[in-house]
C-alpha cells in the first residue's frame, strides 16, 4: 500500500546536525546487565545528543547497545551510570513516577511488534493516548496522517501488519510527542510495507517537527537520517552526517 | 532429580513457578476432600458408636409407661410375639433441692432390679456403685448432673418424691443409652444442672412411689427382624385398664430421635459440600492448565516434532493436575481427620457418650481421593485435549490473534461514559464468555457460602427470638403430679413472686387418619392465655379455635390433612374417649408436633370435667428465691420449668454450635473467594502482560493500569454477589431440608443484612487476592514484553 507523501522543509529546521538545541543530552552513559555471577555491559560510557526535530537513525548490529540506548531515553530502563537529560529533566535521577509522566507527555513509542491493544480498535487505541495526553490532536487527525481514515474503528486483528504499524504510529504522534522513539519499527515488515511505514514516520518529522530516533538494523535506511550513529559492542563507533537525505520511496530492501 | 525423565523435571519446575496459584487449588481441592471425610467420617462414627453403645448396653426398643400396673403382668407382655426381654420399672419426677443452687432442679427417678442385671437399658456406671437393694436413700446420677454441681459418691441432696422430701445419698455415676440427649420435661436443650436421672433400688423406689408389686415403665427389646408396630399394639392392649398411654417405639424416643436428627444432618452436609468445592477446583485446574498450555503451545509443537506422542504429552500435563491433586488430598486427608476427630469429640461432650469409636474409614478416604482426582482429572483433560491433539506444525506457529468485538451496550450506544481502560477490561471478559461465567459462579459459591454461614446466625436469632419472646412469654412453667380443679389458681397465685398464673391442661391423646397415627399431647388453650401462645411464622397471635382442632404444620404433614379434614382422637388416659374432629387451623411453626384444642372443647372431651395440670407463671424476678424456696418444699408441685434459664442454656449451645459453623464456613468461603480471584486475576495478567506493559509505555500509571484487571474482574464479583446471594439461598434451604424433623426445623430466612455482610466480606478476600496481583502489576516487565511476538 504506497502512499503518497508530500515531503517539505519544516520551517524551523535548518542545521539539525550543526549544533541546533539538544532534546537529550547523554553523558558517559553506562548500562550493566547483571543475572547471577554473569555481568553484561550492554552500553559503555556513551555521549551523544539528539537534536531539536532532527531524524536520527541508529545502526547496529543485534547486541550492540542500541535498544537499551533507546528504553533509557524513553524512561523504559534506567542507566547503571552517567546521565541522561531531556532537556531540564535528569531522567537517571527520575523516579518511577516521574518517568511515567514523562513517557505520557513528552514521548512517542513505535514497536516491531506494534504494541496495539488487541480488545480496542484503530481509533480506541489512539484515544488511549489523546485522552491523557495535555494537547493531543484528534485520533481522527492522527489516522488521517498515516493515511488510515477508512480503517479507524477496525480492531487490529482485522488490520494487515503495515496497517497495525501506522496505527502505533497514529498513536505515538498524537499528543504531538516532542520525541518519537522507533524501535525496528520495519522489523516485521515486506520491504513495501516497511516503505509505508518509513514515509508516515517522515512526515511526521517533518510536519511536526518530532524529534525521531529510529533503531534499524537495516542499513538501507540510514540514507533517509540526517545523522546516522552507529553502535557496537556497547560504545558509538561512528556518528555519520548525511549531507543529503533521500525519500523511503527510494529505499529498498 | 537425576532418575527422572526430561518432561518430569519439567512438571517439577513448573509446579514451583506455579505454586502460589497450585496451592490456592490444592486448598479449594483440599476443603472438599476435607468436607467429605468430616461429615461422612462423624456421621459413620457417630452412628457406629451409638449402635456399638446401644447394642452393649441393651437399649431397648419400645417404651411405655402407665399409671399403675401388677408385676404379674410380666409373663404376659414376655408373651407378645417378638419380645425378647422386658424391664418392669417404677419412675417419677421430682423437683431437687440442692445446696448452693437457688432454683429447684428437676429429676427422672427411675428403678433399678435389685439382685439381678437390667436386662433392657443397661446402665454405665462411671463412678462409686449402684444403690444397694431396699437402701431408699441410695441414688446414683448421672455423670453429666455431678459434673455439673461437683458432686462426688457420698455428697447428698434433696428430693421430694411422691410429696415427701427426702435426703438422698449420691453412690455412683452413670450414663445411660436412654439419655444420651437427656432434656428434661418442656426443655429443648439438655442443661444437665437443672435435669438429673437418679438410679434407686427398685424395692426403695416402689416404695417411696406406693408401687409395691406394681410398674408404671416398661421397656422391651425385640428379637432381630420383629417390627415393633405389631408389638405396640399388643402391649397397648394389655396395658390399657392400667393407664397406659400408649406405647412408643425406639424412633420416637427423645435422645434417640435427637441423635437421629444429629445424624440426618450430618448425612445431608455430606452431599451438601464437597461437591461445591470439587466443583470449584475442577474449573480452577481448567483455568490455570489452559493458561499454561496455550503459552506452552510452541513447546508442545517441538514436543510433537521431536515424536512424541500425542498421549505422552497429555500425560505430561495431567501429572501437573496430579501433583496438584495428590497435595490437595494429603492436606484436605490431614485437616479432614484432625477437624472430624475435633467435631466428633464435641458431640462427644455434647451426647453422653460411655465411649467414643473414631475409626479411620479406608473406603471414605479413598472415595474421596478417587472423586477429587477425577474432578480434577475431568477439569484438566478438557484443556489439555484441544492443543495437545494440534498438528505440531500447527501448534508451533503462533495462535490465530484473539478477535474482538463491540459490546452490544456499546452498538447501542449505552457505554459511551466508560474509559478506554474499563472498555479493554469488558471486552476482553465477553471475549472469554465461559471463562466468565465459570470465574463468576466459583465467586458466587464463595458468596453463596457466606451468606449460609450468616444465615445459621440469623435462624438462631430468630428461633430464640420466636421460642421465648413470641410463642412462650412466661418466665417459668409448673406442673402438678396430680391433676388439680382449676381453681388451684388461687394457691399459685399466692406462690411468693407469682404475678401472673394461666393454667395449662395437656391431653395424651393418639390423633390419626386413616392408617397415619402420632401419640402427642393435646394442648388446652384459651383464647385469654397471654403467656404460652399460639404463634405463627411472623409471631403473630393465632387464636384456638372454639370447636375442631388446631395443629401445626408439621403434624398435618405427618398425618397428611388440611384444614376441614377429620382426624381421629384417641385420649389414652383418663376416660379414654374417642372423637372425630375437624382440623379448623394450621399453623406453622418450628418445634415439635404440635395440636391445641378450645380449654372447655377439651375438657368437655376428656369428660372429667375442668381440669388443670399446671401453670404458666409470670414471676418478679426480685422475689424469685422466696418463690423457690417454697416450690423446693410442695409436695404437690412435679416439675418448675425456669424458660429464662432455657433460653439462656439453648443460646449458650447453639451460639457455641453456630459459631464454630461459621468460623468454619467463612474460612471454607474465603479459601475459594481467594483461590478463584488469585487464580483469574494471575491468568488475566499472565494473557495480557504486553498489553499491560504497552499501556505502561504509553505513560499509564501502574494504577490506571491495574484498573484494567479491576474492570474485568470486579464485574465479575459484581455479577458473582446477586448469584450468590441465590445460591446463599439455595443452601439455606437445602439446609431447612436437612433439619427438617419431628423435633424442630428451621425457617428461611435470609436477612439482607446477610446479604450484605457475605458480600463485605467475600470482597475484602478478593481485594487480598488483588493485593498480591498488583504487586506483580508494579513490577511489569516493560522491555521484556515489547520484544516479543503476541
Amino acid at each position: 500500500m504506497a502512499t503518497e507523501v508530500t515531503v517539505e522543509a519544516a520551517p524551523h529546521r535548518c542545521d539539525a546536525a550543526a549544533g541546533a538545541d539538544a532534546v537529550f543530552r547523554v553523558e558517559h552513559l553506562t548500562k550493566i546487565y547483571r543475572t547471577g555471577d554473569v555481568e553484561v555491559r550492554a552500553l559503555d560510557d556513551v555521549t551523544v545528543s539528539l537534536h531539536e526535530g532532527e531524524l536520527a537513525v541508529m545502526l547496529g548490529p543485534s547486541g550492540s547497545g542500541k535498544s537499551t540506548f533507546l528504553n533509557i531515553l524513553g524512561g523504559l530502563d534506567v542507566a547503571t551510570s552517567g546521565r541522561v537529560l531531556f532537556r531540564d529533566l535528569d531522567l537517571s535521577e527520575a523516579s518511577e513516577r516521574q518517568l511515567t509522566r514523562f513517557r505520557r507527555n513528552h514521548v512517542g513509542f513505535v514497536f516491531q511488534f506494534y504494541n496495539l491493544i488487541p480488545s480496542l480498535t484503530a481509533r480506541e487505541n489512539v484515544a488511549l493516548v489523546t485522552e491523557i495526553a495535555r494537547d493531543p490532536m484528534s485520533p481522527a487527525e492522527a489516522l488521517g496522517m498515516v493515511d488510515l481514515s477508512d480503517r479507524m474503528d477496525h480492531f487490529p486483528a482485522q488490520l494487515s501488519g503495515g496497517e497495525q504499524q501506522r496505527v502505533a504510529i497514529a498513536r505515538a504522534i498524537a499528543k504531538r510527542p516532542e520525541v518519537l522513539l522507533c524501535d525496528e519499527p520495519t522489523g516485521a515488515l515486506d520491504s513495501k510495507t516497511g516503505v509505508t511505514v518509513l514515509n508516515a514516520l517522515r512526515t511526521i518529522n517533518r510536519e511536526l517537527g518530532t524529534s525521531t530516533a529510529i533503531i534499524t538494523h537495516n542499513a538501507g535506511i540510514q540514507a533517509m537520517a540526517e545523522r546516522v550513529i552507529h553502535f557496537i559492542d556497547g560504545r558509538i563507533a561512528s556518528v555519520n552526517v548525511n549531507a543529503e537525505t533521500i525519500s523511503p520511496d527510494e529505499i529498498t530492501w | 532429580m537425576t532418575g527422572l525423565s526430561a518432561l518430569d523435571r519439567k512438571v517439577l519446575r513448573d509446579l514451583a513457578r506455579l505454586w502460589v496459584q497450585a496451592l490456592a487449588i490444592a486448598l479449594v481441592l483440599a476443603c472438599g476432600v476435607a468436607s467429605l471425610i468430616i461429615s461422612l467420617g462423624a456421621y459413620r462414627s457417630l452412628e457406629e458408636t451409638r449402635a456399638t453403645y446401644y447394642d452393649r448396653h441393651r437399649f431397648g426398643d419400645v417404651f411405655a409407661t402407665v399409671t399403675r400396673a401388677p408385676r404379674a403382668l410380666l409373663p404376659r407382655i414376655q408373651a407378645i410375639d417378638g419380645v425378647g426381654h422386658v424391664e418392669l420399672r417404677v419412675r417419677d419426677y421430682a423437683i431437687l433441692d440442692i445446696l448452693g443452687m437457688r432454683e429447684p432442679a428437676t429429676g427422672l427417678a427411675l428403678s433399678i432390679p435389685d439382685y439381678r442385671e437390667t436386662s433392657v437399658n443397661l446402665p454405665f456406671l462411671r463412678s462409686g456403685r449402684l444403690p444397694e437393694p431396699e437402701r431408699t436413700n441410695e441414688v446414683a446420677v448421672t455423670e453429666k448432673f455431678a459434673e455439673a454441681h461437683g458432686f462426688r459418691p457420698g455428697d447428698r441432696f434433696q428430693a421430694i418424691l411422691n410429696g415427701t422430701k427426702r435426703d438422698l445419698v449420691i453412690v455412683g455415676t452413670f450414663l445411660s443409652p436412654e439419655f444420651i440427649y437427656a432434656l428434661a420435661p418442656g426443655d429443648i436443650m439438655p442443661d444437665p444442672r437443672r435435669f438429673a436421672i437418679m438410679l434407686f433400688s427398685e424395692r426403695a423406689l416402689s416404695g417411696l412411689l406406693d408401687l409395691e408389686g406394681a410398674f408404671n415403665d416398661v421397656s422391651l427389646r425385640l428379637l432381630k427382624g420383629t417390627n415393633p408396630d405389631g408389638v405396640i399394639d399388643e402391649l397397648d392392649t394389655l396395658l390399657a385398664p392400667y393407664g397406659g398411654t400408649g406405647a412408643m417405639a425406639r424412633k420416637d424416643q427423645m435422645s434417640h430421635a435427637f441423635l437421629d436428627a444429629e445424624l440426618q444432618q450430618l448425612r445431608s452436609m455430606s452431599t451438601l459440600l464437597p461437591p461445591i468445592f470439587l466443583l470449584v477446583s475442577a474449573f480452577l485446574i481448567n483455568m490455570i492448565l489452559s493458561r499454561l498450555i496455550a503459552l506452552e503451545r510452541e513447546q508442545i509443537g517441538l514436543f510433537k516434532a521431536v515424536g512424541y506422542s500425542s498421549g505422552a504429552i497429555a500425560l505430561h500435563y495431567l501429572k501437573l493436575v496430579m501433583v496438584i491433586s495428590i497435595i490437595g488430598i494429603i492436606i484436605g486427608f490431614g485437616v479432614g481427620t484432625w477437624l472430624g476427630r475435633g467435631l466428633f469429640r464435641l458431640f462427644g461432650e455434647f451426647y453422653t457418650f460411655p465411649f467414643l469409636i473414631f475409626r479411620l474409614h479406608i473406603d471414605i478416604y479413598l472415595i474421596a481421593a478417587l472423586i477429587s482426582l477425577a474432578a480434577a482429572i475431568a477439569g484438566g483433560l478438557k484443556a489439555v485435549w484441544s492443543t495437545v491433539t494440534l498438528p505440531p506444525a500447527v501448534a508451533m506457529s503462533a495462535p490465530a490473534p484473539t478477535t474482538y468485538r463491540k459490546l452490544l451496550t456499546e452498538r447501542l450506544g449505552i457505554l459511551k461514559p466508560f474509559s478506554r481502560l474499563t472498555v479493554m477490561g469488558l471486552r476482553h471478559l465477553v471475549r472469554h464468555p465461559v471463562r466468565s461465567a465459570m470465574t463468576t459462579i466459583g465467586m458466587s459459591f464463595a458468596v453463596g457460602l457466606l451468606c449460609a454461614s450468616m444465615y445459621f446466625l440469623d435462624v438462631t436469632t430468630f428461633m430464640i427470638d420466636w421460642l421465648y419472646n413470641q410463642a412462650q412469654r412466661q418466665n417459668a412453667s409448673i406442673t402438678f403430679i396430680e391433676e388439680q380443679r382449676p381453681d388451684a389458681v388461687q394457691a399459685v397465685m399466692r406462690l411468693p413472686g407469682v404475678v401472673k398464673a394461666e393454667p395449662a391442661r395437656h391431653l395424651a391423646v393418639t390423633m390419626s387418619r386413616g392408617y397415619r397415627e402420632r401419640r402427642i399431647s393435646l394442648v388446652a388453650k384459651s383464647n385469654d392465655d397471654t403467656l404460652a401462645r399460639v404463634v405463627d411464622q411472623s409471631g403473630d397471635v393465632v387464636w384456638v379455635p372454639k370447636h375442631g382442632v388446631l395443629i401445626n404444620d408439621q403434624m398435618a404433614r405427618n398425618l397428611d390433612v388440611d384444614v376441614g379434614d377429620l382426624v381421629r382422637i384417641e385420649i389414652t388416659e383418663g376416660k379414654r374417649r374417642v372423637a372425630e374432629v375437624p382440623v379448623t387451623h394450621i399453623v406453622t411453626s418450628f418445634f415439635g408436633i404440635d395440636a391445641y384444642m378450645d380449654a372447655d372443647a377439651l375438657n368437655r372431651l376428656a369428660g372429667e370435667g375442668p381440669r388443670v395440670d399446671g401453670f404458666h407463671l409470670t414471676i418478679d424476678e426480685d422475689v424469685a428465691d422466696e418463690l423457690y424456696r417454697d416450690v423446693k418444699a410442695l409436695p404437690q408441685i412435679a416439675s418448675l420449668n425456669l424458660l429464662d434459664l432455657s433460653r439462656e442454656k439453648f443460646q449458650e449451645t447453639l451460639s457455641e454450635n453456630t459459631r464454630i459453623m461459621a468460623t468454619t464456613y467463612i474460612a471454607l468461603s474465603v479459601i475459594i473467594a481467594f483461590g478463584v480471584m488469585y487464580n483469574a486475576a494471575r491468568i488475566q495478567l499472565s494473557e495480557r502482560a504486553r498489553e499491560l506493559a504497552s499501556l505502561r509505555v504509553l505513560g499509564f500509571t501502574g494504577r490506571e493500569v491495574f484498573s484494567v484487571l479491576l474492570a474485568e474482574l470486579g464485574m465479575i464479583v459484581l455479577i458473582a454477589q446477586p448469584l450468590g446471594w441465590c445460591i446463599g439461598v439455595l443452601i439455606a434451604l437445602s439446609m431447612v431440608h436437612a433439619f427438617d424433623s419431628d423435633l424442630y426445623r428451621l425457617p428461611l430466612i435470609v436477612e439482607i443484612d446477610t446479604m450484605a455482610i457475605a458480600t463485605v466480606i467475600s470482597i475484602a478476600a478478593v481485594a487480598a487476592s488483588l493485593y498480591l496481583v498488583w504487586e506483580r502489576v508494579q513490577h511489569l516487565d516493560l522491555i521484556g514484553v515489547l520484544k516479543t511476538r503476541d
